[in-house]
């Protein structure tokens, strides 16, 4: 699978990461050359193969819908970069 | 007073419990240890001295009043991947700048509730993606052992946990915790003489570990001996109510298992694994594995486990396809790194290019390239049915054996720089490892012996699911015919 300099772009795009230039012509050749290792999957028949789940066949744990903490909006931004009160501060997003 | 440093788990628990020395003096000599080998070892990325100390003295406190808890007083490292609360976790990435969690992971949780004491933070390869240590924004972490050719070459402890492997051979703590994706405990385990084992996929809980790929991430203990290992096993699993993945089943008390016979037991010897090209020198370990355990009464049958060959590149789908996904909260938003752009995403995509380094940025966009539109049934689904026959060939086998003797790695510690320029070549170490995540199963690595240049090679056993008191058992077979592997110079103490 040959991944071409505009794919890099919109994955880096996608991913929200940003790309030089130089970036993405190396990557061209890093994606590709382990996409194409991954190929050799093509190999295995799973026309019958069920995808798995799970490892551990266990079911889904179910739990009382109900408020089990709360009252600690200090610890949520204690991390954050930017805070003004108990909000998050990002860049200006609507006009 | 002899070297402190130098005891297992199990003396050290000892030695406190008969009072021949405290859990105070223990905390120092650990403490000076680090101090003295960790700018040549960079093992350790933060030391918490005052914590220790202070953990220590409530450790002397209950040992002085008859109760002590299991681990009272026993000095340990924690891999930087773990969340302990107001401590530096950081999976040894840029972007999580400065996080120091509200929180406290529910396997540390356990440390401490069963009274153990934290040294400090362990290095490892950022967000655990790398195999030799050599990702971390910390810097690389310098394996203790040396070749014997004296050209002291600094090697490589392996990775992702390479702190922690480093730590334990070094003498840098009594026993680490680690985490294993695709090898990460069992590899650095094999690389530097220690016994490291990757449990069950659901044994331990994985509330409060910073996520890579959550359908593997499983945490275990890395240590000097397989007792060691077990003690600290029986510590960290639990069930978690905070994670849906863990089982509700008792911890056995792993500590019986060591020493127990092994006498009828079915060794499996999986004919896919014998590679073209493969170090000579790992062949003749195997076969004294085999050997050692066909002596202490087990039998020994060749299995097939058809679609090995298959794991790997399954594995290089599935892992950056979760981690892209889990990896997506670092926005320099919420926690903290961040790096002003024009705008929220040009904000977004300037904190992500400066926080992930390379090898973490490739593995998003492999994984976001395999689950974007049109390329999801080709990739991910695919994967995830190679998966299912990975972990049908281990069923199959089940029925003939009761555990599996495979190499930990294809060979031993190489040099910095010697695999880093190529992706493939360094995903290559975790060939026999990876499986057994793919499969969720309990994987155990047991040093074996020393290569030609004088540097430890692992033996791996694999088991049936939440089997691993077998393992325990033959692994002690192992580790009392192959013996330990203590460092054989200090020589980051003569500089």
């Amino acid at each position: 699978m040959q991944v071409d300099e505009t794919t890099v772009r919109r994955i880096a795009r996608l991913a929200r990461i940003k790309i030089t230039d130089e970036e993405a012509r190396g990557l061209e050749q890093e994606l590709s050359g382990i996409l194409d290792w991954v190929e050799q999957l093509g190999e295995v028949d799973t026309s019958a193969v069920e995808p798995m789940t799970r490892v551990v066949p266990i079911g889904l744990k179910k739990r009382r819908d109900e408020v089990t903490d709360g009252g600690i909006a200090d610890d949520i931004i204690g991390n954050a970069p930017m805070t003004d009160d108990h909000f998050f501060v990002v860049p200006k997003v609507v006009e | 007073m002899t070297d402190l440093t130098r005891l297992t788990l199990a003396e050290a628990r000892e030695g406190l419990k008969a009072k021949s020395f405290t859990a105070k003096e223990l905390t120092q000599a650990f403490l000076d240890a680090i101090e003295a080998a960790n700018p040549d070892l960079n093992a350790y990325v933060v030391t918490t001295a005052d914590r220790a100390l202070a953990q220590a003295a409530e450790s002397d406190r209950r040992i002085a009043r008859g109760e002590a808890r299991p681990l009272e007083g026993l000095a340990l490292g924690i891999k930087d991947l773990f969340c302990t609360r107001g401590v530096h976790s950081q999976a040894c990435s840029h972007v999580l700048d400065g996080f120091e969690p509200p929180y406290e992971s529910t396997v540390t949780g356990n440390l401490w509730d069963a009274g153990a004491v934290m040294l400090g933070k362990l290095n490892m390869d950022e967000f655990a993606m790398g195999s030799s240590n050599e990702t971390s924004y910390y810097g690389p972490v310098t394996s203790p052992w040396r070749r014997k050719d004296g050209s002291n070459a600094q090697l490589v402890p392996g990775g992702s946990s390479g702190g922690s492997a480093a730590a334990v051979a070094a003498d840098l703590c009594l026993a680490a915790t680690a985490t294993d994706t695709g090898g990460s405990i069992r590899q650095p385990a094999a690389l530097t003489g220690t016994v490291g084992i990757k449990p069950t996929y659901g044994r331990c809980s994985r509330w409060g570990i910073i996520a890579f790929a959550s359908s593997l991430d499983q945490a275990g203990p890395l240590a000097k001996s397989v007792r060691d290992a077990a003690i600290l096993l029986r510590a960290m699993a639990s069930h978690d109510p905070k994670d849906s993945t863990s089982v509700d089943a008792p911890v056995p008390d792993y500590e019986t298992e060591p020493g127990r016979s092994i006498k009828g037991l079915r060794v499996g010897v999986p004919r896919e694994y014998r590679l073209d090209g493969m170090a000579a020198e790992v062949e003749a370990l195997w076969q004294q594995g085999i050997a050692w355990l066909k002596d202490a009464g087990a039998s020994i049958h060749d299995i097939s486990l058809p679609h090995t060959r298959y794991a790997l590149p399954a594995y290089y789908i599935v892992a950056p396809a979760e981690a892209s996904s889990n990896l997506a909260r670092y926005d320099g938003v919420r926690y903290g790194l961040r790096v002003a752009g024009r705008g929220l995403i040009d904000t977004y995509e300037s904190t992500r290019a400066a926080g992930f380094g390379k090898e973490v940025r490739r593995r998003i966009l492999i994984g976001t390239y395999v689950l974007s539109a049109g390329y999801y049934d080709a990739y991910y689904l695919k994967a995830q049915k190679v998966r299912t026959l990975i972990k049908h060939d281990f069923d199959e086998a089940w029925d003939k054996v009761d555990l599996v003797l495979t190499p930990t790695t294809p060979s031993p510690a190489f040099a910095f720089g010697e695999k880093s320029g190529d992706p493939i070549a360094m995903y290559l170490e975790d060939i026999f490892t990876v499986t057994v995540n793919m499969a969720g199963l309990p994987g155990i690595s047991i040093p074996g012996g020393l290569s030609g240049q004088g540097t430890p090679l692992g033996l791996q056993l694999i088991g049936r699911p939440f089997d691993e008191g077998t393992l325990f058992r033959a692994g002690q077979v192992i580790e009392d015919a192959a013996g330990r592997f203590p460092v054989p110079e200090r020589w980051w103490t003569k500089d």
